[in-house]
């Protein structure tokens, strides 16, 4: 049994809070988005795009298989993109396939209305505790970079010690180290925002209402690109989050995001 | 132990989790909330930002190169035929319901009639956008020669084209109704409308997505509930697919 000296009060209760409200958003939105992306699995930069307007990135399928183009490169992605096959057996020729997607059969009505549910949980979530952290001083404390944090000497030693499997201060072990700290400035200031502004630029009654949305992004079709690859990013934040917590005490890491207490 | 634990997590996780919002999508009180995510939208929308805002025009070198059809390419149907064969000159547009003074417009004098033209972006539902130039009469001004009664609520749109059996229809509330960019366009890219842009009068409506631009529009009601109207949604893709009324999200 630790002893109360070594235990550690990690993640305040709000924070725990939105965190797991968050974690089933963002699932929710990457998995019915990514059903939204099948009812027209091209990519566009600029105001206009469709079927006979140049794609950059296009999912599909032709009689070699399923591909994915990107500008004029080829990837065979048979059995993954552009041509599955479904749980019951059946062969499908859908973008994204049935595991990754909400629902997992081809409905966009149904997965718009996941997405603009949980669109909803993602940005007054996001508002929510972007406010509270700034009155309760966690950005302050624990997200705001230190002098000399963001040297080129001193990041390189944080990447060696990630190397090493070596995550926390020993003088300080409550403390974001300074890889944490960039990544969930990224996430948190850079990446959601992004998502819920490029989101709404996808909305025609937004884009009247907040044109300069459209000058922002440039256009309606990079908006929906944009949006694209910071789904992207976000999915590809979340699968480092989980070896990271996974290589670190996972079961520790996980009572101290639901207890708010973890081990030194 | 552990590993059957695992196994259990994990069969969770993966058929459990996907099955789950599956299951979750398909039951009334779960769906009833994801629904309502249409209303707060829509509430949002009105209550935080200007509801009379204009989508933006382009200049005319910003227009799709080419401007693809969607949904119904032609009605096909005989009468429909019959129209296209003498020019819609013996077609008019009828204007009914709660007004005061129904009307029967021939194509001829709604093209006479003050004109708008716009370069708008159609946003697909799909996800796909065109940029394209519509010339038609603002709709407030048909409301206003008709004669909205007090009690009118929405304004329904009743078209010539059937989609598996069922007639194509659409329907706007009062402050899209009445919205400068709301025109029943007759004309696009400087041409008379095309059969396949929905010939002789297709509604634009800028700042909802595409399946609200009702093509083929035979006659307006004004109507002070949607549930008389098809099978009650307020439009055919709202009827058959659940697609949100307001779509302006």
């Amino acid at each position: 049994m630790a002893k109360p000296t070594e235990r550690i009060y990690r993640h305040r209760l709000g924070t725990r809070i939105w965190h797991w409200v968050n974690a089933v958003a963002i699932v929710v939105l990457l998995m019915s988005g990514a059903m939204i992306f099948n009812a027209h699995p091209r990519l566009y930069w600029g105001q206009y795009g469709a079927n006979f307007d140049r794609a950059w990135l296009e999912i599909g399928a032709d009689a070699r298989g399923g591909y994915l183009h990107l500008g004029d490169r080829r990837f065979d992605t048979d059995g993954v993109l552009g041509r599955w096959r479904a749980s019951d057996g059946s062969v499908r020729t859908n973008a994204f396939p049935g595991w990754a997607t909400i629902p997992s059969g081809y409905n966009l009505a149904l997965a718009r209305r996941w997405h603009f549910t949980f669109a909803l949980v993602l940005a007054f979530g996001l508002l929510l505790f972007q406010v509270a952290s700034l009155f309760n001083r966690h950005i302050q404390k624990d997200f705001a970079l230190r002098r000399g944090e963001i040297a080129p000497a001193s990041l390189w030693r944080d990447a060696v010690a990630h190397l090493r499997l070596r995550f926390h201060d020993p003088d300080n072990p409550g403390a974001f180290n300074t890889l944490q700290k960039l990544s969930y400035i990224t996430v948190v200031f850079i990446l959601i925002p992004l998502m819920i502004f490029t989101g709404l630029t996808l909305s025609p009654g937004m884009d009247a209402a907040w044109p300069w949305m459209l000058d922002l992004f440039g256009g309606r079709q990079s908006a929906r690109s944009i949006h694209f690859i910071a789904a992207a990013l976000i999915l590809l934040f979340i699968l480092v989050h989980l070896v990271l917590v996974l290589l670190d005490r996972p079961l520790d890491g996980l009572r101290g995001m639901i207890t708010g207490w973890s081990r030194r | 132990m552990i590993v059957t634990r695992r196994k259990l997590i994990g069969g969770l996780a993966a058929g459990g989790l996907l099955g789950g919002c599956d299951r979750l999508g398909e039951s009334p009180p779960f769906r009833k909330i994801l629904f309502s995510a249409e209303q707060a939208h829509r509430f949002l929308q009105r209550a935080l930002t200007d509801r009379m805002a204009l989508a933006r025009e382009y200049r005319s070198d910003q227009m799709s190169p080419v401007f693809r059809t969607n949904g119904t390419n032609n009605p096909g149907t005989p009468d429909y035929q019959a129209h296209v064969d003498t020019g819609f000159t013996n077609w008019r547009l009828q204007v009914d319901g709660l007004v005061a003074r129904p009307l029967a417009l021939p194509l001829a004098e709604l093209r006479s009639m003050p004109t708008r033209v716009q370069i708008t972006r159609h946003d697909c539902v799909e996800g796909w956008s065109a940029i394209g130039k519509w010339h038609g009469v603002p709709l407030k001004l048909l409301l206003d020669l008709a004669g909205l009664r007090p009690s009118a609520r929405y304004i329904v749109f009743h078209c010539a084209d059937r989609i598996g059996g069922a007639p194509y229809y659409e329907s706007l509330d009062l402050v899209d109704a009445f919205h400068p960019q709301t025109i029943l366009a007759w004309g696009m890219n400087d041409r008379l409308l095309s059969v396949g842009h929905g010939a002789p009068v297709r509604l634009r409506v800028e700042r909802q997505l595409g399946y609200k631009h009702a093509k083929y529009v035979m006659r307006l009601e004004a109507v002070d509930d949607l549930r008389r109207a098809g099978r009650g949604k307020g439009g055919f893709w709202e009827d058959v697919a659940d697609y949100e009324w307001y779509a302006g999200i």
